[in-house]
């Protein structure tokens, strides 16, 4: 039987690894679909396409299937995440000049440091700051936000959307200040001598889900079984992807021209999670900087998805409560148990959690018995209760 | 009046933008301005003060202007067209021909429906020229490297132009691969040796 064709949206990163995995060793073939991997100039763009049908599924900023199903920013349109497929793997990075003028307030240069390091920052930059980020709706900006309000910030940061790969042009053009972006992208403009890697997003929220598997609310009514195959497809990838062994096959196949078309140099260093922040510098072991399976990572939490809600609305004028409503529901936790339960995957037992509750990595009531969690905290050491509206 | 609109066409390669300005002029929009660079993009956008922006869909600054409409307080709107849906062929040729247009400040839909279709058709001419211009240009790199891995065969093998060629085929047959891979194979391998 010929596999069903599915028509997947992408944006070159490294966090694009379970897609193109679950390609290029025919994760999906086993499951009787083939993912053809459409490559997307822009994350409007991937949207619209597959608002209007022109795509069957894409990977998306988490918090992208959230603002569009509550009308925020183009088309408005019923999105929901089947599943999370990676956590973390962001890198935030600043001018030369500007990592200077820290050092000279007597900042020590650490990469993990986000108390000290923001208040460095704070102290060196001039007011507005000025930062890039991907996209309006993207965790990328979400970090940004908490970590600079909680560090002191007053005047409100001017932010700046720039799409990844011109980053580095950006910062050489003194159009940005600062810059959030997912790797390779960080790791690219220290590669070309503009900027300075002052703290990976993981410090500020351990286990942020960063992209999400996005699909029309519909098509899932209308193709449940596409549905299911496809989450266990990418779930496969996620699984392969997880194994520290794999990582350096899967950079090679990311390096390759159809997908990212980089060097695997850069590839490796978030794959490893060993970051150069500065240019010949010895790297900086970050654990868990970016992960695909471990953890539950691959739960659509609804927490998760409250903890966006929550920070969109105010800034977005909407209600919080009903915000919230509205993106639990588009985190899919239901189908991830229905559709993923046969591959005998251990599930939570609760579909949302406090995030930011976990310090350490916790065991937790899973359906299996208990299964580890975390850490999930944040770098103040909030609690976000998803239960909690206010 | 129908056509008295600003239009904005957000563009780097010059040819381009004079193809779309072109199509427009013939059309009967005559206050078209093509922003080239987009470093400034909020501020550009402001001082043309435009009805309707024009971008191409596989433009990465596309995500600019995302940013525009989705900021707050703005007084420059600009909403991606699509947010309007009741016109599904407009959409879909428009999205075809690889066509995004962003609308500042309400405009009528009857006021941008035949802006739309002239600049639908002027991107679609472009698009396809671009799209010939590279195959040819591929076909171009593609015949130099099998006219260099025949000249690798011929000396290596002693043979002849066609036999050379007929052993590229029937290697690229054999294998089921395209003769452009096997030549690009040979080349590389040749280069590395000698």
């Amino acid at each position: 039987m010929t596999p069903r064709q599915l028509d997947c949206g992408y944006v070159p990163l490294v966090d694009s690894a379970p897609l193109i995995i679950a390609r290029a060793l025919n994760f999906d073939k086993e499951e009787g679909i083939r993912l053809n991997l459409l490559r997307q100039p822009s994350w409007s763009a991937l949207r619209d396409l597959l608002a209007l049908g022109h795509l069957d599924c894409a990977q998306m900023l988490s918090p992208l299937p959230i603002a569009m199903s509550l009308g925020l920013g183009g088309i408005p349109c019923r999105i929901d995440a089947l599943m999370v497929l990676s956590v973390n793997g962001n890198t935030i990075g600043v001018s030369n000049a500007l990592a200077d003028a820290m050092r000279g307030n007597g900042w020590d240069s650490g990469f993990q440091t986000p108390f000290e390091t923001g208040r460095h920052l704070l102290a060196a930059a001039e007011a507005p700051l000025r930062v890039g980020v991907p996209f309006p709706f993207s965790m990328h900006a979400e970090l940004l936000h908490i970590w600079l309000e909680r560090s002191g910030l007053t005047t409100p940061p001017q932010i700046i959307t720039i799409p990844p790969p011109r980053m580095a042009e950006a910062v050489a053009n003194d159009q940005i200040d600062a810059f959030c972006v997912g790797e390779p992208w960080g790791s690219q403009a220290v590669e070309a001598g503009v900027s300075e890697l002052i703290l990976p997003g993981r410090a500020i929220w351990q286990f942020a889900p960063e992209k999400v598997l996005a699909v029309r609310h519909r098509w899932i009514e209308e193709e449940p079984m596409t549905v299911a195959a496809l989450m266990r497809t990418i779930f496969h990838a996620c699984r392969w992807l997880d194994k520290q062994d794999n990582r350096t096959l899967a950079s090679e196949i990311l390096m390759r021209s159809e997908y990212l078309d980089l060097s695997d140099s850069v590839i490796d260093r978030a794959l490893m999670g060993r970051i150069l922040p500065r240019p010949g510098s010895i790297g900086e072991d970050v654990p868990g900087f970016l992960h695909f399976a471990r953890s539950g990572a691959t739960f659509p939490w609804r927490s998760q998805a409250a903890w966006i809600a929550h920070r969109l609305a105010p800034r977005h004028g909407l209600n919080r409560e009903t915000a919230i409503a509205a993106a639990k529901a588009c985190f899919r936790a239901d189908l991830y148990r229905a559709n993923l339960a046969s591959l005998g995957v251990d599930m939570p037992g609760a579909s949302e959690k406090l995030e930011g509750s976990m310090i350490h990595r916790t065991a937790v009531a899973s359906v299996k018995g208990d299964m580890i969690l975390g850490p999930d905290a944040f770098f103040d050491g909030s609690i976000f209760d998803p239960t909690v509206v206010g | 009046m129908l056509h008295n609109l600003t239009i904005a066409v957000v563009e780097s390669d010059r040819d381009r933008a004079r193809e779309i300005i072109e199509g427009l002029t013939e059309g009967g929009w005559t206050n078209v301005k093509v922003i080239g660079d987009t470093v400034g993009l909020a501020r550009k956008l402001g001082e043309i003060d435009p009805d309707l922006v024009l971008i191409d869909l596989a433009n990465p600054d596309r995500d600019l202007l995302e940013n525009l409409s989705a900021a707050s307080g703005a007084t420059q709107r600009p909403v991606a067209m699509f947010v309007d849906r009741s016109d599904d062929e407009m959409t879909r040729s428009a999205l075809a021909a690889g066509l995004s247009a962003y609308v500042v400040d309400g405009l009528r839909k009857e006021r941008i429906k035949p802006v739309l279709e002239t600049a639908i058709a002027r991107f679609q001419m472009v698009s396809q020229m671009r799209t010939e211009l590279e195959a040819a240009k591929r076909a171009l790199a593609e015949r130099k490297t099998i006219d260099r891995a025949k000249g690798v065969l011929m000396r290596a093998k002693s043979l002849n132009e066609d036999e050379a060629y007929g052993l590229l085929r029937k290697t690229a047959m054999d294998q089921g691969r395209k003769v452009i891979d096997v030549a690009e194979a040979l080349v590389t391998a040749s280069d590395l040796l000698l």
